[in-house]
């Protein structure tokens, strides 16, 4: 599904990703984890063309992505941080995004999912970030597309949602579709990622299932294992 | 595009400041035919009002609107559109919105006056299409200085300071300039010095529908004599217009290399 090749980023005199190769095949839900700053939303801003690399290619089912903008009709993203026009209503800004994109959307059982009904002609400046948060999955979800990635995608919400969105992820699995996620949360990750990718100093350090991860670092959980190699590098 | 530029004019039309600006205008205007009481004299100062005006506010509005909604056009940069849509869409957005706000806000009042049944509607609607471009100039501007600074704090002194050398301080700068090198032919050099400012071209361009291009002085006599009223109607208009195209084709060219 996805292929980059010797992808290198520099913002200024930081190197980002060095080199990077990654493999991703269609299906399963991967986890994107490193330490801070070691170059994951980089990465998936490359992949969404967000971020223009220095050298390397992306392909996205065969197709180099680089410059181009059609592909995006293939794929939902989850921004990190939920912050839309505070002057336009929640169906306004769902209306948008529909106009926006030509493929036919599935808006109303997240909405109900997700308890936003009362929220509908809300303001988007007058909700809070929890809600708005809500908002953002709504969005992301709403569309049937090939590959999803989610940054960040459990930021401010309760519970109940929480487990509405695992539920989400893994219908959405269960359909066949590839889905990335970069977050900090390891329980999150131990639950519902079938395959780890691990980060570190620009490049993958790691890539596998959660089990040969703990069998890598000798460690009983994931916490551990990432905190060791972390660590380890670093000493 | 226009799809964005749609929702962005929503969104900017319901804000408070643009009720606020729009309020401005509309008591501005009020105000100033009340205790003047001759719409000739009423335009030129709202004239002067306007040049200095119109740009600080497009100024801010486009820096502000440009960082405020920096998550939101990364969720947009992740839809199926070209980048340039977004960032033109968004451009004419507030664009437009601004320009709508003072349209409404001094023609309301105007029109409550008399203006049609008076000679003056011609200047008048001059006045607002040199408001219009210089809303146009100076969001350009400003949506290049925010496009070339990710420090928020930054973009926002240089915009400000932008403003304020091409309201304030290149005025001063041209005016020492006349008196220093006053004892050669200055012609040429105060006409291309006016067509580097946009704020100058536009307060000229009135003046000299006003025909009261005397009290310009130098400037003024400069102009009249070397276009002749109707051609440097014409040539200011076209010399605003490139002040708006060369702002806009930067924009587009930054946005090809630019990361989010």
């Amino acid at each position: 599904m996805i292929e980059i090749k010797n992808l290198h980023k520099k913002f200024g005199k930081l190197t980002v990703l060095d080199g990077l190769d990654l493999e991703i095949k269609t299906g399963g839900i991967f986890a994107i984890l490193g330490p801070n700053g070691s170059g994951k939303t980089t990465l998936i801003k490359s992949i969404l063309g967000m971020v223009i690399p220095n050298k390397g290619d992306i392909l996205f089912q065969g197709k180099s992505v680089l410059q181009e903008w059609e592909y995006r009709d293939h794929l939902n993203y989850l921004p990190q941080i939920a912050n839309f026009p505070a002057n336009l209503s929640v169906t306004e800004l769902i209306q948008m995004v529909k106009d926006l994109r030509p493929k036919e959307p599935n808006e109303e059982d997240l909405i109900r999912s997700f308890d936003l009904e009362p929220f509908l002609d809300k303001k988007l400046g007058n909700l809070s970030g929890g809600t708005k948060q809500k908002v953002n999955l709504v969005l992301t979800f709403m569309f049937d597309s090939e590959l999803i990635i989610l940054d960040e995608p459990t930021t401010g919400l309760d519970p109940i949602s929480l487990i509405r969105l695992k539920k989400i992820i893994n219908d959405e699995k269960a359909k066949g579709k590839t889905i990335l996620i970069t977050t900090h949360i390891m329980s999150f990750v131990e639950e519902i990622a079938d395959k780890i990718v691990f980060l570190l100093d620009g490049n993958i350090y790691f890539k596998g299932s959660v089990k040969e991860l703990k069998e890598k670092t000798n460690q009983q959980d994931l916490e551990h294992a990432i905190a060791k190699i972390i660590s380890g590098n670093h000493v | 595009m226009f799809k964005i530029l749609k929702y962005s004019f929503f969104d900017l039309m319901r804000s408070r400041w643009s009720y606020v600006y729009f309020a401005f205008y509309l008591v501005l205007g009020f105000v100033l035919l009340f205790l003047n009481n001759d719409v000739d004299k009423a335009i030129i100062t709202l004239l002067n009002i306007i040049i200095v005006l119109t740009p600080l506010i497009g100024t801010i509005f486009g820096v502000m609107y440009y960082y405020n909604s920096k998550e939101f056009t990364e969720l947009l940069l992740a839809q199926p559109i070209k980048r340039s849509k977004i960032f033109m869409g968004q451009y004419l957005g507030i664009s437009i919105s601004l320009t709508l706000s003072m349209i409404l806000g001094l023609g309301i009042p105007f029109v409550a006056y008399g203006l049609f049944r008076s000679a003056a509607i011609f200047n008048f609607s001059l006045l607002l299409l040199v408001g219009a471009f210089l809303n146009f100039i100076f969001v350009a501007l400003a949506f290049n200085i925010a496009l070339s600074n990710e420090n928020k704090i930054k973009g926002f002194g240089f915009a400000i300071l932008m403003w304020l050398f091409l309201a304030v301080i290149y005025d001063g700068v041209f005016l020492i300039s006349l008196v220093f090198l006053n004892e050669y032919p200055l012609d040429k050099f105060s006409l291309i010095a006016t067509m580097f400012n946009p704020i100058d071209l536009s307060r000229i361009l009135i003046l000299l529908k006003l025909d009261i291009s005397a009290l310009l002085g130098y400037t003024g006599a400069v102009f009249k004599n070397f276009f002749g009223t109707n051609m440097g109607l014409l040539t200011s208009l076209g010399i605003l217009m490139l002040w708006v195209i060369i702002p806009v084709w930067r924009i587009n060219r930054k946005l090809r290399k630019k990361d989010f």
